[in-house]
């Protein structure tokens, strides 16, 4: 039986299908078998994050309404053969499938794959019900800004009492110069309010936004800190003990990836 | 007398003090504490001696009081010095009552009781506390808090870390100067003054508030 972990954030805009994606390839790049489910029916993004568009043939509703079958629809990455996505539909909206429907799809999934990812739309309506619907754990996404931390703090408390204990937390989009000059909030301040589990900190990086644009994700590219971050966090997903990256010092950047490489 | 009395008399350092009986009728209580006081007449005619009289379990209203008092200054030795059930005593003792709750309040999420509340968490941007009487968070208050919803002026809100979004006292609502750091070390508590939100540190909490228990040194 494998394991579904829902990216939420609440707000929109702070990365969650830049981190679903990422953090589904990065675990396909660990080798293990996963698959990505996009929930954000009528503003699907994960298949053009991923530069799948173009193969995808049914969608999420199609499955739940029985138009075909679970493993007709989902859509094959170009770069791993172990990494799948089920893509939302994009001309319905999100009361087109119900929590009950995606539910049964996940666990349908979790036969076959070790790691399923859910990219959860903004908001915390109906889209954001279904995602968690089938989900064992939680990521929740967040950026070093109030509207942020206040939208995340109302999803763990949602997730809370939809019993998706202890989510853990990425902070997306640090400034590590902003930090340090005072003028963008910092870890200690997110997680003093949050109270949650870090399980990753991913630095502001260009090429994140390159990458998105060309449909490749950004982990594919060892030279951008962002990708080391997703690597981490997708390691710390399958339980190794991975030390944060220290934002500000370079040189203990390299090391890190070295020994990222050494040990990968 | 067969009967067992219905009034037991004990002598104590200062006085003496009248147990009557709280399971009996009344008029039967106050015939027997008469009698008692008519057939032992030696001992009701000496110095003037303090009395308390306990009712046990019974409730008195004020006209019943009145009958024991008028029966007991007949003797014009007696001096009353109180009168008191049960009830009373333990209502005194136990006054003011302050429920537990543990937790955290989220964004998005109200924790709403009715009477005094002790929150030991914290209080999100976002999230609200709201009771009847006082509010105490040991925590960090940063949402906001409304105590004393129903119109209870003279409720208070205490905070380990105290940096509300916003504060309500009864109808009078407050927010906190811009400038306003989180930098105090000590625990703070809002209240009303002539209708506008004041905020003090916790030790001078009983100034405003004689009706909580005060300690003071041994």
């Amino acid at each position: 039986m494998g394991e579904a972990i829902v990216v939420t954030s609440g707000k929109g805009g702070v990365g969650k299908t830049t981190t679903s994606a990422n953090l589904g390839t990065a675990l396909a790049l660990l080798g293990k078998k996963v698959c990505m489910v996009d929930t954000d029916i009528g503003l699907r993004n994960l298949d053009v994050v991923m530069g799948l568009e173009n193969r995808i043939i049914y969608d999420i509703c199609d499955v739940a309404d029985g138009r075909c079958r679970l493993n007709q629809a989902l859509v094959k990455d170009k770069r791993f053969d172990e990494l799948y996505m089920l893509p939302a539909a994009q001309t319905k909206d999100k009361l087109a499938v119900s929590p009950e429907q995606v539910k049964d799809i996940v666990l349908e999934l979790k036969k076959e794959f070790e790691y399923i990812i859910i990219d959860c739309p903004a908001g915390i309506e109906q889209g954001f019900k279904n995602a968690i619907a089938g989900a064992d754990h939680a990521i929740v996404v967040t950026t070093p800004e109030n509207a942020a931390v206040r939208d995340a703090d109302r999803i763990v408390g949602l997730l809370e009492s939809a019993n998706l204990s202890s989510p853990k937390l990425v902070v997306n989009r640090i400034r590590p110069n902003m930090v340090k000059s005072g003028d963008m909030l910092d870890i200690d301040d997110i997680l003093q309010v949050l109270n949650i589990d870090l399980i990753g900190i991913v630095p502001d990086d260009e090429f994140v936004i390159k990458a998105a644009n060309s449909g490749e994700p950004t982990v594919m590219n060892p030279d951008s800190k962002a990708a080391i971050a997703y690597r981490n966090i997708a390691r710390r997903i399958l339980g190794d003990t991975v030390p944060l990256m220290p934002l500000h010092q370079k040189k203990g950047m390299m090391t890190k990836m070295k020994k990222f490489f050494g040990m990968g | 007398m067969t009967a067992k009395s219905l009034v037991t008399i004990k002598g104590v350092k200062d006085g003496l003090v009248f147990l009557l009986d709280d399971q009996s009728d009344f008029d039967n209580l106050l015939r027997d504490l008469r009698d008692k006081l008519e057939h032992t007449p030696h001992f009701f005619n000496g110095p003037i001696v303090y009395v308390d009289v306990k009712l046990g379990a019974r409730s008195v209203n004020d006209e019943q009081k009145t009958e024991i008092l008028d029966v007991l200054r007949q003797r014009g030795n007696l001096l009353i010095r109180s009168l008191q059930s049960d009830d009373e005593s333990k209502q005194q003792e136990t006054g003011y009552q302050i429920h537990t709750i543990t937790g955290m309040i989220r964004s998005g999420q109200v924790l709403r009781y009715e009477g005094n509340l002790l929150f030991l968490g914290d209080v999100n941007p976002g999230g609200m506390i709201v009771s009847t009487g006082d509010i105490v968070v040991c925590g960090a208050l940063r949402g906001t808090a409304h105590a004393g919803v129903d119109g209870e002026v003279n409720a208070v809100i205490v905070a380990s870390l105290f940096a509300p979004t916003q504060l309500r006292i009864a109808d009078v609502i407050s927010r906190p100067p811009d400038e306003w750091g989180i930098a105090q070390t000590h625990m703070e508590y809002a209240y009303v003054h002539n209708g506008q939100m004041q905020i003090d540190k916790v030790s001078h909490l009983h100034r405003i508030r004689q009706d909580l228990k005060m300690f003071k040194g041994v």
